[in-house]
């Protein structure tokens, strides 16, 4: 049987993911999480008496903590399972991307296994941060002159 | 290429499993269960290498017999360099060889041991085979704790191990004959959908299965695959039914028995080279005591890839063995 004609019978027997639903749950789950983070902003401005950039810098923390947190305690990956990008875009997604591998890691010691795996996931995350933020830099000197 | 047996028998069979499995449909059938991935031990890795030594000291119970008393182990699991299997044997001093053939090594062993005792070159012959979820997920995806979304048409490998005692000495079940199976690649390229990846590799075995023994598919009352999954298995019939005109009736994927696929977390079903052998030495070894099932052919079947070569965006052959298993009247 030639390939084109097999993946035919594969194409046909393969159920397709469901895009609109999955849409709808990263849509809600990721808009709560803007709204957390607005939410901490507005309270650390107001509790501390920061400006909303020292705010906002707080809120990151905060939630980096606590998808740490969550990870390590053990159930972050079932919501990150149900709510996919909704929770992997955001700030918590990075946090953990990055304690799940430490954790996966850990019994391979501190250097071979923490400090050489850490970045599996996250590592390329940072690498392409950094060479975007480096392109677009360069176009907003361009365009905007500065 | 097909090898015919005389005096090849499986003597006594044992199941260590971990949890998703206990609390599949099968449960009931297996010797040991544990209630979480670690086994008592301090890793998965460390815990699939347990699985094997548990499921090796059951069976030597169950047989009465010393680990000095069998003359072959051959053993096989899905981590690199198939270090849980040599761990394992490093206790038990049985003169060992370590098979890979991804998911299909559960059927090469059993084929290579038949050989040998077939042969004459060895009387007995222990065959495990294991793999463990954690472990593989480690190896082939990413980590455990990350949970990423996976697509709904991939497969959830099984933990545990899965050991058979094959001998001359005789008992009911017998190794009738084995086909070795040849690689093969249909162009597959998606790490997601093994079943359509292994597919044609058990089609291809299954036909020069009955052509070099001139059977059809009746003579069997249940032709078993080891991990195709719901997708793959529907690929198989069709497959067979449009390329070679067989219907395949009396068929079964182990992947779809081992776990309750819709109340179970394990999308499409199971998967793990520890798949095909739980499910036959269990319940299908079970069912052919009872003589509810005669002739049974496993098929198992193995993706052999790493994910180096996935990444190189290479397409994924495929490789499958058939062994065939008879009741002794």
């Amino acid at each position: 049987m030639e390939k084109a004609a097999y993946n035919k019978i594969v194409k046909k027997n393969t159920p397709s993911e469901n895009i609109l639903k999955n849409a709808i749950i990263a849509f809600v789950i990721g808009g709560i999480m803007g709204v957390i983070g607005n939410a901490l902003v507005q309270f650390y401005s107001y509790v501390f008496d920061l400006s909303s950039k020292d705010a906002s810098v707080f809120m990151i923390i905060t939630l980096v903590f606590l998808g740490c947190f969550l990870t390590g305690l053990g159930f972050f990956d079932k919501w990150v399972n149900f709510a996919r990008c909704g929770l992997i875009v955001p700030i918590t997604g990075f946090a953990h991307a990055m304690m799940s591998a430490a954790l996966e890691y850990r019994k391979e010691g501190l250097v071979t296994g923490i400090g050489m795996n850490m970045f599996k996931l996250a590592g390329s995350v940072i690498i392409f941060g950094v060479v975007s933020a480096y392109i677009f830099g360069i176009l907003r000197i361009i365009i905007m002159g500065g | 290429m097909t090898f015919k047996y005389d005096n090849v028998y499986i003597n006594d069979t044992s199941t260590v499993v971990g949890p998703y499995e206990a609390n599949g449909p099968l449960s009931k059938y297996f010797d040991k269960k544990y209630k979480d991935f670690y086994f008592g031990e301090k890793t998965w890795e460390q815990a699939e290498t347990r699985a094997i030594q548990d499921s090796t000291l059951i069976l030597l119970k169950k047989l009465g017999k010393k680990s000095t008393d069998i003359n072959v182990h051959i053993g096989s699991d899905l981590l690199n360099q198939i270090v849980a299997t040599s761990y394992a044997s490093a206790k038990m001093k049985i003169p060992y060889i370590g098979i890979y053939s991804a998911c299909s090594s559960s059927c090469l062993g059993l084929l290579l041991a038949s050989n040998m005792i077939n042969a004459n070159q060895i009387k007995n012959a222990l065959v495990t085979s294991s793999c463990h979820n954690n472990g593989a997920e480690k190896q082939f995806r990413n980590p455990v704790e990350y949970g990423g979304p996976k697509k709904c048409y991939t497969t959830f490998t099984t933990t545990g191990c899965a050991s058979c005692y094959l001998s001359n000495e005789k008992s009911n079940i017998k190794v009738e004959s084995a086909t070795l199976g040849t690689v093969c690649d249909m162009g597959i390229k998606d790490v997601n959908n093994m079943g359509a990846v292994m597919a044609p590799a058990a089609a291809q075995v299954i036909l020069q299965h009955l052509k070099d023994t001139k059977r059809t598919v009746d003579y069997y009352d249940l032709i078993l695959t080891g991990d195709l999954g719901i997708v793959g298995k529907n690929i198989l019939k069709d497959y067979m039914k449009d390329a070679y005109k067989i219907n395949l009736t009396n068929y079964d994927d182990s992947a779809c028995m081992i776990f309750d696929i819709n109340k179970q977390p394990v999308y499409t079903g199971g998967s793990g080279i520890a798949c095909l052998p739980l499910v036959t030495y269990s319940y299908i070894l079970n069912k052919m005591k009872n003589k509810e099932l005669n002739k049974v052919l496993l098929v198992a079947t193995g993706a052999l890839m790493n994910t180096t070569m996935c990444n190189q965006h290479l397409t994924i052959p495929s490789i499958a063995h058939a062994i065939s298993l008879e009741v002794v009247k």
